[in-house]
Order: C-alpha cells, then structure tokens, then sequence
C-alpha cells in the first residue's frame, strides 16, 4: 500500500462531500479529530505526553541536559527538536537517516514553540557564555492517520508544560518546573480541490494539493506558518485559515494546559 | 536514577533472606502486562510493560521484500528493527541504530526465522519492528515476547509462539528477571527465547561470568518463567480475538419468530484496543 494511491472512488467521494461542507468521518470542515492527551507516559524523559489526534499517534519525551549556549546567545537555554518516523508507525515510512518530510516536520514544530518563547529559556542559563541547560524535543511517530505536524506540535507543547528540570542530579540546587510563559498551538489546513479543511486524515492529506499550518499564541498572534505541497492559497483563502486558526487554536488551548 | 545508585552503594542487591532491592525473590518476574492489537496501521501489534521496561512492536507482511536483490525466490525473509525512542533511557540515546540495537535486531530475526512458515511466502518479507519506549534491563526479552503477540495479531502462520527471558547473577546468587540497577552493578546476565511447544532455543546470549552449574540453574529459572509469559501471550490474544456466548447473545436477542429472517450482522473486525489504559493487568 503506497501513501500516494487514493482509490478513484474514495477520491471521488471526498470530493462530492467537501463540496457540500461534509467529511467522511462526520466532522464539519473546520472541526478537528479529537484529542487524547497521556501527560508523564516515560519515566526516562524529564518531561513526556502521548497524544492520540483521532487515530494519529505520537509520543513526545524531553529530556535535559547541561551544555554550552550558542556564541550569539551566551544567556539562554538551547532548544533541539528531532523527529523519528519509525517503520512501526505506517507501511510507507521506512529505516534510515532522517527525510525531508521528518526534518520539516521537526522544524515547523521547533519554530512554533521557538517564536511563541513559550519557554523562557532566560532562566535556563547556568552560567553566561558556558552553561546553559539543552532542551532536546524527541518526537516519535507511533501511528500515522494524517496532520503529524498538529499532532506532534500538541504533544511537545504537552511534554513541556509538565517538564522537571533535574537541576538536583547536577548538583546545581533543587528541581524546578521548566519555565513556561506563552502557549502556542498549530493548526494545519488542507486544500482539496477549492475546498480547505482543518486537521486533514489520512485519505485527505494523501489527496491534498496544498497544506497550511497557522501557530497562534494566546492572544490570537501568529507565530509560525508553514505552507505545504504544490499547490496554492489565494490571499483570501489565507486570511480565512488564519481567522479559523485563530478560533480552533482557542478552543484546544486549555486541553494543552490541563 | 541517582538515589537508587546512592542507596545501592550501601545496600547488597540481594539480602540474607533472598530478598532483591524491589522485594522480588531470587525466582520472581517484574510485573508483565501485554495488549494485542494496539496500533492502526500495522498489520499486528501488541504493547508490552515488564517492570519498568515499556515496548511497542508492530509486524508489517508478508510483503514485497525490500532492498529486492535480498528476496529470495524460496522463501520469505523475517526482517526486525529494534530501536530505542532517544528518551528511553536516563542518558538521550541519539536517534537512529547503534552497534549494539542492529545486534539485537539480527538475533530477534534469526530467532523467528525458524518459527514463521516461511516457505509459503516465497519472494516477500515480513517486517517485525520493536520500539523501545521506556528501558528497565531486559528490552530485547520484552520485545521479542511482543513482537511474537504482533505476528500472532498479524495473522503470520507460524508453528508456535515465541516468549523470552533473561536470568543473570547478583551478589553471587543466581537470579531471575533482572532490572537495571541489578544489571548494572550485576555479574552476569543471559537473555534466551525458547519456542514453548517444542522446547528449540532460538536465541541464546550471555555476558559476565557464570559456573556451568550456575549456567544450568539461570536456564531453569528462565526456561521456568516463559512457561508463566506464554500463558500472557495467549491470554492478550485471546482478550483481543475471543467472543464470549454472552457478547453474542447481547448482540442479537431472541427476536420472536417472524415470516422474515433478519438481515445478517455485518461482520466487524475488533476495535484495536487502544485510549489511555492498556488493558487488565498482567500478573
């Protein structure tokens, strides 16, 4: 079974749906799946979340580590976001090096948690231009159904929010919680035809021509976009996606920080 | 992670009375809880949690054998990938395979090598991959006995199931089951799988320093304790694919007789069981 093979008829299908405003899993076209939340899932990572997005499935571990800032900013923490699509999670991914698709998906996520200064990694530094504490996001895709980037982007956000910091084991005074001071979430549109959608599944993603992914902080600021695959936005069309953002990002927010 | 090494320095690993550090006796596995059928996309899955040790495993095939200059026209290839998510372990394990997990993956693989009916899918592979979520000592056990639940749930003809388990020493007593403090500051350890109906070996590895004497005892134990972990493995198959004579007199009532027979059930496959909570516990 190949990713890009969409049966004619389950092409045909969507498209006589989404005409009419419909979905072939009952969602109206600005309605994400939803969302299952396991917060503190590895007790290996100073900071985890596996976050089921309907039948998508990741498991986001943090862990922290003592390093050297980088020459430009010798007084904040370090972020490192990765990600492994493991064979396990889907008959198309395969073993090996990283693929542009993994390493896109690693930075729309890193950028959305990076420009948000979710983090405040000003109380991350140690000592000015010598120690700082290294934020590693690994991101491990379990099950792929479509819309990785939400998906993951809610479990690092997740992962954070309930990270330790093990400053007791360095010898470097008590625990404390990982500073968190904004909240950013990702919303990821697709494109079928002429008709956008929020949160595409698997069928959706695979038949999409363009994809666009808003990140909104709180007060309904942008904060990262990346815009996807071949095909185009009109600019109307973008400000549509970035109000519905606006509005989908309101109504997930608290399932984040609960 | 620090206070366990703390107190181990001032602790034996196992006292006067038998008893090992987390209360268990020489003879005693960690707590082993399976669930079959977990994923989506895979043809077969299963989740197992074994002490602290959290491992998923999924089995792809049989399908089109990849590179293709490794298929062979006779038989089918059995392929496992074991890897460790970077947040698994206490010290980030960089992403992607080392030394020591394509090791395991090659033994994993030659171990179901001999149980799958390989020559009737000539030409083809069949994909077992093991994901390493949370380590504790006795990964490749926890992911053998798993992916040998995913085959199972894969519908993967085979003449049996697989289940493995280490035994090593401590403070000089041979023990069963051992975790990561005790692997750690441990003399030996030997992880073995065993093919329960026919008693084969099919993987067999050791480290450290043992007496034959101790050698035979470790195997017993171990031998012992697939016995207890077969069971698991059919009862995570049988929670996930046996129906109950009430579930299907619940789904179809005593109607009272009409002229018309009622239109047949559509036949569904099993939900994967998945949400938060992975099922009833094991022992």
């Amino acid at each position: 079974m190949s990713e890009a093979v969409v049966s004619d008829l389950m092409r045909a299908y969507v498209y006589r749906l989404a005409e009419k405003g419909e979905r072939v899993d009952g969602r109206a076209l600005d309605e994400p799946r939803k969302i299952t939340i396991q917060r503190s899932f590895v007790k290996t990572a100073e900071g985890s979340a596996r976050v089921k997005l309907g039948n998508s499935d990741v498991l986001v571990g943090i862990k922290m580590s003592v390093g050297e800032p980088y020459p430009d900013t010798p007084n904040t923490g370090v972020l490192s976001t990765s990600v492994e699509m493991v064979p396990l999670a889907s008959p198309t991914f395969e073993a090996g090096p990283p693929r542009p698709e993994a390493i896109e998906l690693a930075r729309v996520v890193d950028r959305g948690i990076r420009e948000s200064k979710m983090v405040n990694t000003e109380k991350l530094c140690i000592t000015p231009k010598e120690k700082v504490w290294i934020m590693f996001i690994d991101i491990h895709v379990l099950d792929y159904h479509g819309n990785l980037f939400d998906a993951s982007s809610y479990g690092a956000v997740a992962a954070l929010a309930g990270t330790t910091v093990p400053a007791k084991a360095q010898g470097m005074g008590e625990d404390f919680p990982l500073p968190v001071d904004h909240w950013p979430v990702s919303v990821t549109f697709a494109k079928i035809k002429d008709v956008i959608l929020v949160d595409p599944s698997l069928d959706e993603e695979r038949m999409a021509n363009a994809r666009l992914t808003v990140t909104t902080d709180e007060n309904g600021d942008i904060r990262a976009m990346q815009k996807g695959l071949s095909g185009s936005f009109t600019y109307d069309e973008v400000k549509r996606i970035i109000e519905t953002a606006q509005k989908v990002g309101r109504a997930i927010r608290p399932q984040l920080q609960s | 992670m620090e206070d366990i090494e703390h107190i181990e320095k001032e602790m034996k690993l196992i006292d006067e009375k038998g008893v090992r550090l987390d209360g268990r006796k020489y003879d005693e596995l960690r707590p082993i809880r399976i669930e079959a059928g977990v994923l989506r996309r895979a043809d077969g899955s299963a989740y197992i949690e074994w002490g602290g040790n959290k491992v998923l495993a999924a089995v792809y095939g049989p399908r089109e054998a990849h590179p293709r200059h490794l298929q062979d026209p006779a038989r089918a290839l059995v392929q496992c990938r074991y890897n460790m998510a970077p947040f698994s372990v206490s010290d980030r394990k960089r992403p992607g395979p080392d030394r020591r997990s394509v090791e395991i993956s090659k033994v994993i693989s030659e171990a179901f090598s001999s149980v799958v009916f390989k020559e009737q899918f000539p030409r083809t592979s069949v994909d077992i991959f093991i994901e390493v979520l949370q380590a504790d000592a006795g990964t490749r056990c926890a992911g053998l006995t798993a992916a040998s639940v995913a085959l199972a749930d894969a519908g993967v003809p085979m003449r049996d199931l697989v289940a493995s388990c280490a035994s090593g020493k401590i403070g000089g007593v041979v023990c069963l089951d051992l975790n990561n403090v005790e692997d750690n500051s441990g003399d030996a350890d030997c992880p073995m799988a065993i093919v329960h109906g026919t008693g084969e070996i099919v993987l067999l590895q050791m480290d450290g320093h043992l007496s034959y004497e101790e050698f035979q005892k470790a195997m017993d134990l171990s031998i012992n304790a697939t016995s207890q972990i077969y069971e698991l493995q059919r009862d995570a198959l049988r929670r996930r694919y046996s129906v109950t004579l009430d579930e299907i007199l619940k789904e179809s009532p005593p109607a009272p007789p009409a002229p018309q027979a009622p239109p047949p059930e559509p036949v569904e496959e099993p939900e994967p069981a998945s949400d938060s909570d992975f099922g009833p516990e094991g022992i």
